[in-house]
C-alpha cells in the first residue's frame, strides 16, 4: 500500500488536498483536506445584522450572490421581511445569472480542459477535445477555441449582474426586503436582449439544438435520438468522450441528494422543489431541516460537550489546530446522520426531471451524471430568466422596508450553484450573535464524522484507478475526473 | 519580452480571480498573450495540476525560472501564534506565508491583487481570528507580512491593486503596464496603488450627482437619491474610478442602489458603524468629501437643500422616475 497527497488541485475554487491510500494501483481509501481558514462565523459576531449582506457575499468569488441570498433569506425570517414580486423575480434573476455562469465555468474553463491531457492522446476525439476545449493557461497555442468563446459569452452575461447589482461578484443589491435596483422599460429590452445572446451561445455552440429541446429530454433514448440531431455540439462530443472514458462509472456518490428548493416564489415554494431524493428507496422525502447537524470529530475545530454533532443554531467554530485525529478545517454536515450529495444531480433528481432520473438509474449518480445535470439546468434555467425578466412590473415597488428586530433567530436555505446553502443566525441586543454557515461542498467534500463513515468525494474515490504511483508523485486523471464532477467551492466549504 | 506572472490565492475568496475572467475583451487568452503577459500557473486557469505548482515555485526560487510579477489574491493568515496554519499550501505541508516570503525575495515585482492582499481586507474582519494582514500593510499601518522596507527586486514596494473585489481592467491595466515597462513609482499613489485608478474618486461620474448637488437624500434602499447622507456612502471620499470605468458593462454599486463602502481603502471592514448607515454628529456626516472643509460643507449643504427643486426633491424619494426634467419648446441657450 502507498499513500499519495495530491494537491494543490487547480480549475477548482479555493485550495484543495486530497490523501489517497493506493494498493494494486487502485484507490482503497481517500482522505479529503480543505486546508485554508478564516473564521467568517467568527468574525460576523457582534456585528449589525444587516452588516452580513456586506460580509458573507465575500466569503467566496464564485457563489457570491448564492451568499447574498442565503443571508437575506435568513435576516427576512428574523425580520418577518418579505419581498415585493419585483424583488424576488431580480433576486431570482441575479441567482440564475450566477448559477448558469458557474455551470458554463465548471463545464469549459475547470471541468473539460482535462479531457486535453497527454494521457488521452491516443483517443479518437483528442484532436477535437484540443482545438474545443484547451486550457486558457499552458494549452496549444491556437486552441481552446469554445473555451475562449464561452469566456467572452460569460463576461457579456454578467452585464446582467452589472445591471440588476452593480458588480459580480459581490453584489449589495440583495436584501431582505427585496432588491435595491429597480429596472425601467428600456433596461428590460436590453437585458432580454442579453439573454437571447446568452441563448444563441449555448444553441449553437454547446448543444447545437433549442435550449427547449434538451428540457424537454426524458430518457435514455430520447438522449441518444437528441445526439444524432446534434452531433457537432459541445454537449454530443462530451457524451462521446464520457462514453469512451467510462465516466458513467466513474465517481459513484452516496444515492441520498438533497436539495433547499431553488427559485423561491411569493407563496413559499420553489421553482426546483425543496427535498430529499433516496436512490435506494427510489422516493422523494420531505426535508427536516431540524435533522441538519455537523460533526467536528476530524476537523481542528473544538468539539461540543460529549463530541456530540452540534444543529447549526447550536454550532461552533472554534480552531484546535493540534487536535488529534483531525485532518480538515471541514466539519462533516449529515441529515439525520446520513452522507449527502448535493448539487445540480440533487436539485433534478428532487424536481423529477425524467432524463437525469433516468441517468441515475442506469449508472448512479457519477461524473458523467453530474456533468449531465448541470448542462441539463442551463437549458432548463434560460427560459425561465426570460419568464422573470417578463414578470416584472413597472412602476411596482422592488423593495420594501422592514425593521431587524433586537432579538431573533432566522434560517435562511437556498441553492447555489454547487448545491444546498444554509445560513443560521441568532440576533441578541441588536447584534449578530451566531451565525453559521453549511455550504454545499461542506457536504460533498466532507471528512469522516463520529462513526467513521467517509463523506461522498471521499467514498466516490475508492476504486479510482492510479495511473503511475511513485512515491508520492502518483498522477491518476480518474481522481481529476470525480474531484471536479462536483464543481467544488473549497472557499465556501470552510468559509 | 514577455512578463512571467505566478498567480497565487491565499487567505481570500478568490473573487478577484473570478472578476479577472470577466474582463472587457472578445478573447481573454488573446489579451494576455498579445499584450506580453504569460500565466506560469493561474489556480483557476492551468492545465497543470498537482506537482507542477511546487516544482515551478522552486524552479523560480532556484532561478530556473524568471518571475516578473509575483500576484497575490487573498490575505496573508499568519495564525495561530504566527504559525501560518490557517494556510497550509496543499501538496506542500509548509505555510502559504511561507512560500510568498520566499517568492517575493525573486520576484522583480509583487502585486497584491484584492484589498484582502493589498491590506487584510475582509479576510481581517471582526476579531482579526487568523491575524490576516496584506503583503505590506495591516488595515493603514505599514509592516504587513513582508515589512515597511520591503522592495521587489524592480524597485517597487508591494503594487497594491486593492478593490474587493478588484475590477478586472485594474489588473489587466496593471499587467499590461508592467509587460511594457510603463509603471514607476510615480505611478503609485501614497498607499502603493496604480494612480490611473486611485487618483479618481468613486464619486467622480456618479449618476447621482444632481440629487448630492441638492443634498436630496435616499431614505430607503431602492431609493433614486444620494446615499451619502443617510445610507453611508463613501463615495466622494473612496479612491476608485468605479464610475468612470464602470463594472460588468455598466453597473457600479451606487448605480445599483447601495452604499460605496470605500473597499479600496485599507481598514474599509472595519467602518465602526453599520456599513449601510451614514455616522453623523449633531445631524452632521462625520466622513466628510475628500478635501472639503467641513464649516463650507455645512454651508453649502444647507442652501442648496433650501434650493432643491421639487422634481430632484420627488425622484430622490422614488425608485424609478416620477417627475422627468421640463421639456423647453425654444432652442437651449
Amino acid at each position: 500500500m502507498s499513500r499519495l497527497v495530491l494537491g494543490p488541485f487547480n480549475r477548482v475554487e479555493g485550495d484543495l488536498e486530497v490523501q489517497l491510500e493506493v494498493q494494486d494501483g487502485r484507490v482503497v481509501e481517500a482522505r479529503v483536506n480543505a486546508p485554508m481558514f478564516r473564521g467568517f462565523e467568527i468574525m460576523l459576531a457582534g456585528r449589525d445584522p444587516i452588516d452580513a449582506l456586506t460580509i458573507v457575499p465575500r466569503i467566496c468569488g464564485i457563489c457570491s450572490v448564492s451568499q447574498s441570498v442565503a443571508s437575506a433569506k435568513a435576516l427576512a425570517d428574523a425580520s418577518g421581511a418579505v419581498m415585493p414580486a419585483n424583488g424576488l423575480h431580480a433576486t431570482n434573476l441575479m441567482l440564475a445569472c450566477e448559477n448558469l455562469a458557474d455551470h458554463l465555468t465548471h463545464f469549459y474553463v475547470f471541468f473539460m480542459p482535462d479531457f486535453t491531457r497527454e494521457v488521452y492522446a491516443a483517443r479518437g476525439w483528442f484532436g477535437e477535445a484540443q482545438r474545443r476545449f484547451a486550457p486558457l493557461v499552458g494549452g496549444a497555442s491556437g486552441a481552446g477555441l469554445h473555451n475562449r468563446a464561452a469566456l467572452a459569452a460569460r463576461a457579456r452575461w454578467l452585464e446582467l449582474m452589472g445591471a440588476l447589482g452593480g458588480k459580480w461578484p459581490h453584489t449589495g443589491a440583495i436584501l431582505p426586503g427585496g432588491t435595491s435596483r429597480a429596472i425601467e422599460t428600456i433596461e428590460r429590452v436590453r437585458l432580454l436582449s442579453s439573454l437571447r445572446e446568452m441563448r444563441a451561445f449555448l444553441e449553437l455552440t454547446l448543444f447545437g439544438t433549442a435550449l427547449e429541446e434538451v428540457a424537454a429530454l426524458d430518457s435514455v433514448s430520447a438522449l441518444q435520438r437528441w445526439q444524432s440531431r446534434a452531433p457537432g455540439s459541445d454537449m454530443a462530443l462530451f457524451l462521446d468522450i464520457a462514453s469512451d472514458a467510462g465516466l458513467a462509472s466513474l465517481g459513484g456518490g452516496p444515492g441520498r441528494y438533497l436539495s433547499y428548493g431553488a427559485y423561491a416564489q411569493g407563496d413559499g415554494a420553489h421553482v426546483l422543489g425543496r427535498g430529499v431524493w433516496d436512490a435506494h428507496l427510489q422516493q422523494r422525502l420531505a426535508l427536516d431541516p431540524s435533522r441538519i447537524s455537523e460533526d467536528m470529530r476530524h476537523a481542528w475545530l473544538s468539539e461540543g460537550e460529549g463530541g456530540l454533532p452540534l444543529h447549526p443554531m447550536a454550532g461552533l467554530t472554534q480552531p484546535e489546530p493540534d487536535k488529534a485525529g483531525a485532518y480538515t478545517w471541514n466539519k462533516a454536515p449529515r441529515l439525520a446522520g446520513q452522507v449527502m450529495e448535493t448539487g445540480a444531480i440533487a436539485r433534478q433528481l428532487v424536481d423529477g426531471q425524467p432524463l437525469i432520473h433516468a441517468l441515475a438509474l442506469a449508472h448512479g449518480g457519477t461524473v458523467y451524471t453530474r456533468v449531465l445535470a448541470r448542462l441539463m439546468e442551463i437549458a432548463r434555467i434560460l427560459p425561465l430568466m426570460e419568464q422573470w425578466l417578463m414578470a416584472l412590473q413597472v412602476r411596482e415597488p422592488y423593495h420594501q422596508v422592514q425593521a431587524m428586530p433586537a432579538q431573533a433567530q432566522g434560517i435562511g436555505l437556498s441553492e447555489a450553484a454547487r448545491g444546498a446553502l444554509g445560513h443560521w443566525l441568532k440576533i441578541e441586543d441588536g447584534r449578530i450573535a451566531h451565525y453559521q454557515i453549511v455550504a454545499p461542498t461542506s457536504w460533498n467534500f466532507s471528512p469522516r464524522d463520529g462513526a467513521g463513515t467517509p463523506g461522498a468525494l471521499e467514498a466516490a474515490l475508492v476504486g479510482a484507478v492510479v495511473d503511475s504511483a511513485s512515491g508520492e508523485r502518483g498522477q491518476s486523471v480518474a481522481v481529476q475526473h470525480i474531484v471536479r464532477s462536483f464543481d467544488p467551492c473549497m472557499v465556501c466549504t470552510v468559509h | 519580452m514577455t512578463l512571467n506572472v505566478l498567480w497565487l490565492q491565499a487567505g481570500g475568496c478568490g473573487g478577484c480571480s473570478l472578476s479577472l475572467l470577466g474582463a472587457d475583451t472578445v478573447d481573454f487568452a488573446a489579451l494576455l498573450h498579445d499584450n506580453g503577459i504569460h500565466m506560469l500557473w493561474h489556480p483557476a486557469l492551468s492545465l497543470a495540476g498537482e506537482q507542477e505548482l511546487p516544482d515551478l515555485m522552486q524552479a523560480c526560487l532556484d532561478g530556473r525560472v524568471r518571475l516578473d510579477a509575483l500576484c497575490i489574491e487573498g490575505a496573508m493568515l499568519r495564525g495561530p501564534r504566527g504559525s501560518g496554519r490557517f494556510h497550509l499550501l496543499s501538496g506542500t505541508d509548509a505555510p502559504m506565508i511561507e512560500w510568498v516570503r520566499k517568492l517575493s525575495g525573486v520576484a522583480e515585482h509583487v502585486l497584491a491583487v484584492g484589498s484582502c492582499a493589498a491590506w487584510g481586507g475582509i479576510s481581517a474582519s471582526g476579531s482579526n481570528p487568523t491575524d490576516a494582514c496584506g503583503l505590506q500593510y495591516e488595515d493603514e499601518h505599514k509592516g504587513g507580512l513582508l515589512g515597511a522596507d520591503f522592495c521587489a527586486r524592480g524597485g517597487l514596494p508591494v503594487i497594491n491593486v486593492a478593490g474587493c473585489p478588484t475590477h478586472p481592467g485594474w489588473v489587466t491595466d496593471t499587467l499590461m503596464a508592467l509587460a511594457a515597462g510603463l509603471l514607476a513609482q510615480d505611478d503609485l499613489d501614497p498607499l502603493g496603488r496604480p494612480r490611473f485608478y486611485a487618483d479618481e474618486l468613486v464619486h467622480h461620474g456618479c449618476t447621482r450627482n444632481e440629487y448630492y448637488e441638492y443634498k436630496a437624500s435616499a431614505a430607503k434602499p431602492s431609493d433614486l437619491g444620494c446615499t451619502m447622507e443617510n445610507m453611508g456612502c463613501k463615495g466622494t471620499q473612496a479612491h476608485a474610478d468605479c464610475n468612470t470605468r464602470l463594472w460588468n458593462g455598466y453597473g457600479s454599486c451606487t448605480r445599483a442602489g447601495y452604499a460605496c463602502i470605500s473597499c479600496t481603502e485599507p481598514g474599509f471592514q472595519r467602518p465602526g458603524h453599520p456599513f449601510h448607515l451614514t455616522p453623523k454628529l449633531a445631524g452632521i456626516p462625520t466622513g466628510l468629501p475628500i478635501d472639503m472643509p467641513k464649516a463650507w460643507f455645512v454651508a453649502l449643504a444647507s442652501l442648496s437643500k433650501s434650493a432643491t427643486p421639487k422634481r430632484v426633491k420627488k425622484n430622490s424619494h422614488s425608485d424609478h422616475l416620477a417627475v422627468p426634467p421640463v421639456s423647453r419648446k425654444t432652442g437651449l441657450r
